[in-house]
């Protein structure tokens, strides 16, 4: 830390060091590390009124936790719906993520390898765009689409494809859609960084040695590009696992997604100390998958980081 | 088994640039052929076309007979060795040489055996299991060559593949080169601009300028009878004079380069276009075929004056000025060849010595 300290006073002076020190040092600990803090402390808590908060029933307790995984009933109950939701949330997250993986990886290759100069930022552009319009408006725009009345049901019936109006959002397309379009950017890029690094030489290499297309990817393109792959899956699935607004608007009403149970118990449940609860399972488990999965195909976090 | 290959009228266009102008020339099986260069003539299009990385606009690649057009570049039974080697820096010394094979459907074993085989031939025995980044530039380059043999083709194209080495060991790849093509007994096709690497490792040469082939043959008949002012100009050194035609009774000509009286210069069978009285040329002379005159009954002599001198221990560089033209001169240093700096010095050149061209272009030093 001192060396650090030191370091950064020998290229940018005391006034700039110092700042910069006390940014990062505000920045990660106010706005990072305090709020994940204060919500372990809320998780251990039992939901008191505001009197006796400090008073002597104030003290820690795992009830919280054993509410998620045991639920109201008996104490040998199981929570069956709650850890269920949590399931089909990770599921699901899964699903998009790979989903977006499979649409990505041609759209980044083609990005990174065929297109050149103007062309490759134009594209990059028309990534973009759609971005500057606020995500929740997005997932209104995809609600106004998937309706019952919209784009997607009038052309199906206009071109006698189905008679009656299919409902998107009740069977959740409308959500996976919503889900998978929202964070695909940061799939593309991470994929798009790792593959333009590749040598075109090498594609061609494994091409002249008698590798068709399929064997060219499996074998050259996607071992090169896992940092990139790797990066771009943590980041759609721990976003998505954690995404609120799409859900919220997208959701079907008999789905709920484990983020949206965090925010009643937050909100309409009154009751903070089982939402952070609920919230510290959530970051644990997605934590914990991440991990498991990078282990599995042979990932170092170093390598994610390039 | 080697395969003949012939490239017949092959034109490749990029919208208005023409890289490749109307290649036409046959490289029989088992022949190391060079493609010779400034950078942006044409050789690695021509290479691209015959490994199936590029189309000709017009005209046909073929290769034992075969037309081979449409054929991908995986299909073809040539093998290409890039300029960076490209191999595959997360795979093992084995893995690499063997990755013909695996995408083959090759099993384990014998993947195995024939990349040890390879690595015998190449003198790396027992380095399979490396890391590619923990060999040396000449090793990589050894890798590169037994991934290209690893299925046996037909055609072993090279596209510079020596210029990320330095010049020791670009100088024994040369030979190693040669002796592993003499070995496998396959057709080498070798892209350089590199002149000593083409004179040294080749058969047949064909130099190239500006997408057009602007002569074949080998070494000597390159280096000694250029048929235009490019190749003379672009292979090895040269000093030029502009000159007229005087006459041309089909053995020598008689050619006035403005430095007094007018030099006679052979001509060649295997030389260039027939030159006629009055017409310009470019009279070429190598500095190593300049000599100081020993004594002034010599033919072909004129007047020089010393300019500067660059010694390079065996040889002595010197430039010469005649009536404002500097002329290039290499002298053996054998003590035998004072030159007094204050006084004009005679030299001359032997008839055969003299190269007279039409007028062309010529290689940008």
């Amino acid at each position: 830390m001192r060396d650090l300290f030191y370091d950064l006073v020998r290229r940018n002076g005391m006034a700039v060091s110092i700042y910069l020190m006390l940014a990062v040092s505000l920045w990660v600990f106010i706005l990072i590390i305090l709020p994940q803090l204060t919500m372990l402390d809320y998780s251990f808590r039992f939901n008191l009124p505001p009197a006796k908060i400090g008073g002597p029933e104030d003290v820690y307790t795992l009830e919280q936790y054993r509410y998620f995984f045991q639920g109201s009933g008996a104490s040998d109950g199981i929570n069956t719906l709650d850890i269920g939701i949590l399931f089909k949330t990770l599921l699901a997250a899964v699903f998009v993520t790979v989903f977006d993986l499979i649409i990505c990886y041609p759209v980044a290759f083609v990005l990174a390898k065929s297109s050149t100069g103007a062309k490759a930022r134009l594209l990059v552009l028309a990534l973009i765009v759609p971005y500057w319009i606020n995500e929740i408006l997005r997932a209104f725009a995809f609600r106004i689409l998937f309706g019952a009345t919209g784009v997607i049901n009038e052309t199906g019936m206009g071109l006698g494809l189905w008679d009656t109006p299919i409902d998107f959002i009740r069977q959740d397309v409308a959500l996976y859609a919503g889900l998978a379009y929202a964070y695909i950017l940061l799939m593309i890029f991470p994929l798009y960084n790792a593959i333009e690094s590749l040598d075109r030489n090498q594609i061609e290499a494994a091409r002249d040695m008698g590798a068709n297309w399929w064997q060219v990817h499996a074998k050259v393109v996607i071992p090169y590009a896992k940092p990139g792959i790797a990066s771009g899956m943590t980041m759609v699935f721990m976003l998505t696992s954690g995404a609120l607004a799409a859900p919220q608007i997208l959701g079907g009403p008999s789905n709920l997604w484990f983020t949206q149970l965090v925010y009643q118990w937050f909100n309409s449940g009154g009751n903070w100390p089982r939402g952070s609860a609920y919230a510290m399972v959530l970051l644990i488990v997605c934590i914990a998958l991440v991990l498991l999965v990078m282990r599995l195909f042979k990932v170092s976090i170093g390598e994610i980081k390039q | 088994m080697t395969k003949e290959i012939s490239l017949e009228h092959v034109w490749v266009e990029f919208g208005e640039f023409t890289a490749v102008h109307k290649a036409n020339l046959n490289i029989a099986g088992g022949e190391f052929f060079s493609f010779l260069g400034p950078s942006g003539c044409g050789k690695t299009t021509l290479l691209r076309c015959i490994s199936g990385f590029q189309e000709p606009t017009r005209g046909k690649v073929k290769i034992g007979g075969q037309d081979m057009r449409g054929v991908g570049p995986n299909k073809r039974p040539t093998a290409l060795i890039f300029q960076n080697l490209a191999l595959f820096p997360l795979r093992t010394v084995a893995d690499n040489i063997a990755f013909p094979l695996e995408v083959r459907g090759v099993d384990k074993k014998t993947r195995r055996k024939r990349a040890d085989e390879l690595l015998e031939l190449i003198a790396l025995p027992g380095q399979g299991d490396k890391k590619v980044s923990e060999l040396s530039g000449g090793q990589k380059q050894r890798v590169a060559i037994a991934r290209a043999l690893a299925v046996e083709p037909d055609i072993l194209l090279l596209d510079e593949p020596l210029s990320a080495l330095d010049l020791k060991l670009r100088q024994h790849m040369r030979t190693e080169l040669r002796a592993i093509q003499k070995q496998v007994g396959l057709t080498f096709i070798y892209i350089t601009h590199d002149q000593g690497e083409a004179l040294t490792m080749s058969d047949r040469i064909a130099v190239m300028n500006k997408g057009k082939i602007e002569q074949i043959g080998d070494g000597k008949a390159i280096y000694d009878h250029p048929t235009t002012s490019f190749v003379a100009s672009f292979v090895g050194e040269n000093n030029v004079l502009d000159g007229t035609v005087l006459s041309n009774d089909g053995k020598t000509m008689k050619i006035d380069a403005g430095l007094g009286t007018p030099f006679t210069v052979e001509n060649h069978p295997a030389g260039g276009p027939a030159l006629a009285p009055g017409d310009a040329c470019h009279l070429f002379v190598r500095p190593e075929a300049l000599r100081l005159s020993k004594d002034d009954s010599a033919i072909n002599q004129f007047e020089t004056n010393f300019v500067t001198e660059e010694f390079e221990g065996n040889m002595r560089h010197i430039v010469m000025n005649a009536s404002g033209t500097d002329l290039k001169l290499s002298l053996i240093n054998d003590g035998t060849n004072a030159i007094d700096a204050n006084t004009p010095v005679k030299l001359d050149f032997a008839p055969e010595m003299g190269i007279a061209l039409k007028p062309g272009e010529l290689a940008s030093a």
